[in-house]
């Protein structure tokens, strides 16, 4: 009888471990970590969970660590903003006025290493459309296509739908219009502007607007 | 020779009777061809062609409008009937408005100015290459009667907890709890039974008690010697094995608050990661995407295809459509307006690599400046439903391909001079990460 009672009890001491074992096997947590102090910064890291309260007071909003810069400043270097309001008279403007600040085109056959430039004066950096083109086949070639004729993989599948080709005569778009539709998106393209940067954007302008005079060569 | 003639006569006569067949033959065939194209173009004519029409469609109009849905446009299922019955337009309204809708409005047009303002002043693009057989095969397509909606065949969604790690580990305990009842009643049963052979008097077999095993081993050393010496390295075996993966997170795979399938995304969609992780090119970081790039493409993607619906319900327990849904909460779009509220929620996305605090890792300088495969460290990501953690993150994982990686010095001159030394020390060609400094301390740790 004692024997046996010992032999319950040792069963179930294993069970228990065995079960604990089985549970604890999940992904959905975090490890231990051996000394957390060293592992996590004292300052905010990126992305990182704020809340701060003083007295009743959020801090941050939302427990949001990740702010949007104070109204009215902007970034050093030689930056300008792009002045043209999104309405339909602000991209008339900027379809007929805006031209690409950017230097001349690279040749293709016989590149130059640009190595002048060091503040981010657009003029001194030229066209280069080994720049621009992989940038367009992240962010663009996904719905306008590879060749800019409106096929792209998403169209294709017929998840998204009616992306005109670039060489579309009712649109007939120009380096300006590029821009501006980069810059606020229309109708169904959203905006590119968090994506790219001012020089990327233009350099993508400029892909774009190759793209359209290949088509048309066609 | 007379013969011959006759014979030839014969011949011609039949001859001239096949040809007669032949082109009867024929007549009829065209007839029947001109009969066929005459109703066919007549058809056309009056009623266009749908399927001409949806390619139209799709190519030059989806972009704006759908059928039955507002986008940025009004939705355009029955536009024609509709207009005539309740505007009192006809098709020379549509045309030139299709043609050139800026001219319309500012002829001073009622109804054009009215549905220009409804849809906040957006212009229409202009379409003047759209012939009038072109005009009546759209609308042919937009005038077909709504499909009837499949029905995802599928079990219905259960609220999150079906995942298959959860469902296993219940079969686990089910099966460990039977094994513990199974033995219990065996138990049980052994007892009852000495017992009843108790009170019967039966006399049971009685063992010859020799020397019981465990003696048996205690008085042979060696034994005792070689069992402890492999008890003791199989316990630091695992010891150390436990001691090295804690604040390794491999495998890490968190339910997060919007399911996200990056195997749909990445994979099927064939999306570039830098696509959303934009900022993995040019910073630190490999930013988690703000909600205004999930609607760059979910401002026109509001559900997707029964298909993929389907798949989602019966593979993976998943109402992708809710998920969207759950998007369109948190950024505030309004379906039905297709606007912006403004009453937006942030997604509290739960972070799943994170390098401890003492290590620097820069994503630009792997990603633009290295070249490497997104796909290196973070493994097969585009076969992911659910993201987890594929590498272990530790020093040694980095070290290691730090040792294995050759570093591109082509076309980069500005550091050939430094690139030629490096290799002439080594006595190589191509140089590792390792031996251009990818191992000091400090390039890491400071």
């Amino acid at each position: 009888m004692h024997i046996n009672m010992k032999a319950t009890l040792k069963i179930s001491v294993v069970l228990v471990i065995l079960l604990s074992l089985v549970a604890c096997n999940k992904s959905s947590s975090r490890n231990y970590q051996y000394m957390p102090n060293m592992y996590e910064s004292v300052g905010y890291e990126a992305y990182q969970e704020a809340n701060v309260q003083v007295g009743d007071v959020e801090i941050f909003e939302n427990n949001m660590e990740a702010r949007l810069p104070a109204e009215g400043t902007i970034p050093r270097g030689n930056f300008m903003p792009y002045e043209i309001e999104d309405t339909n008279e602000g991209y008339e403007l900027a379809k007929s006025t805006l031209t690409n600040p950017l230097g001349p085109p690279i040749d293709l056959d016989s590149p130059e290493v640009d190595s002048t430039h060091v503040d981010s004066d657009l003029s001194t950096i030229r066209i280069d459309y080994a720049k621009g083109g992989p940038l367009y086949s992240i962010y663009c070639a996904i719905c306008h296509g590879a060749k800019g004729d409106g096929q792209g993989k998403l169209v294709q599948g017929e998840k998204i739908l009616g992306v005109p080709s670039y060489d579309d005569v009712g649109r007939a778009i120009t380096t300006g219009s590029i821009y501006h539709v980069i810059y606020y998106g229309k109708n169904t393209m959203g905006s590119y502007a968090n994506q790219l940067n001012e020089e990327e954007r233009w350099q993508v302008v400029a892909y774009v607007e190759k793209l359209k005079a290949d088509l048309e060569k066609k | 020779m007379k013969k011959s003639y006759q014979s030839l006569e014969d011949n011609s006569t039949h001859n001239m009777k096949q040809v007669i067949y032949r082109k009867l033959a024929s007549n009829i065939l065209h007839l029947g061809l001109i009969l066929l194209f005459a109703f066919s173009t007549s058809l056309t004519a009056q009623e266009g062609d749908p399927t001409n029409g949806k390619s139209l469609f799709n190519t030059n109009c989806a972009s704006c409008h759908k059928l039955d849905n507002k986008m940025t446009g009004p939705a355009l299922r029955n536009v024609e009937s509709r207009l005539a019955e309740e505007e009192g337009l006809d098709r020379e309204w549509l045309n030139s408005w299709i043609r050139n809708s800026a001219a319309m409005i500012k002829s001073g047009d009622a109804y054009a100015n009215k549905i220009y303002e409804e849809y906040n002043q957006t212009a229409m693009t202009a379409f003047p290459t759209l012939t009038d057989q072109d005009i009546t095969d759209i609308l042919a397509y937009t005038a077909q009667p709504k499909a009837e909606p499949v029905v995802a065949e599928g079990p219905a969604v259960n609220g999150g907890g079906g995942t298959g790690g959860a469902s296993n580990n219940l079969i686990l305990g089910a099966l460990a709890l039977l094994f513990a009842l199974l033995a219990g009643a065996l138990i049980l049963v052994n007892r009852t039974l000495n017992r009843f052979a108790e009170e019967k008097g039966v006399d049971r077999p009685i063992k010859e008690k020799g020397t019981p095993i465990w003696k048996a081993f205690v008085q042979n050393q060696f034994l005792v010697l070689v069992t402890s010496i492999f008890l003791l390295l199989a316990s630091a075996y695992f010891v150390y094995g436990y001691l090295m993966q804690v604040g390794v997170d491999q495998g890490y795979e968190p339910v997060q608050p919007i399911h996200y399938s990056h195997r749909i995304h990445a994979g099927t969609n064939a999306i570039d990661c830098k696509y959303c992780h934009s900022s993995a090119r040019v910073s630190k970081h490999s930013g988690i995407p703000s909600l205004n790039i999930c609607m760059n493409c979910h401002k026109s993607i509001g559900q997707v295809a029964d298909e993929v619906q389907a798949e989602g319900l019966n593979e993976y327990g998943v109402d992708y459509n809710a998920e969207i849904q759950k998007l369109y909460k948190a950024v505030g779009w309004d379906v039905a307006e297709q606007q912006y509220t403004g009453k937006t929620q942030p997604v509290e996305w739960i972070r799943i690599h994170n390098l401890p605090d003492f290590a620097y890792f820069n994503h630009s300088q792997h990603v633009s400046v290295a070249g490497v495969e997104c796909q290196t460290c973070h493994g097969p990501v585009e076969e992911m439903e659910i993201m987890y953690q594929h590498s272990s993150l530790t020093m040694g994982w980095c070290i290691n391909c730090h040792r294995e990686t050759n570093v591109k010095v082509q076309d980069n001159e500005y550091y050939t001079k430094i690139h030629e030394e490096l290799s002439k020390k080594y006595g190589v060609d191509q140089l590792t990460a390792a031996q251009m400094g990818g191992l000091e301390c400090g390039k890491c740790h400071y």
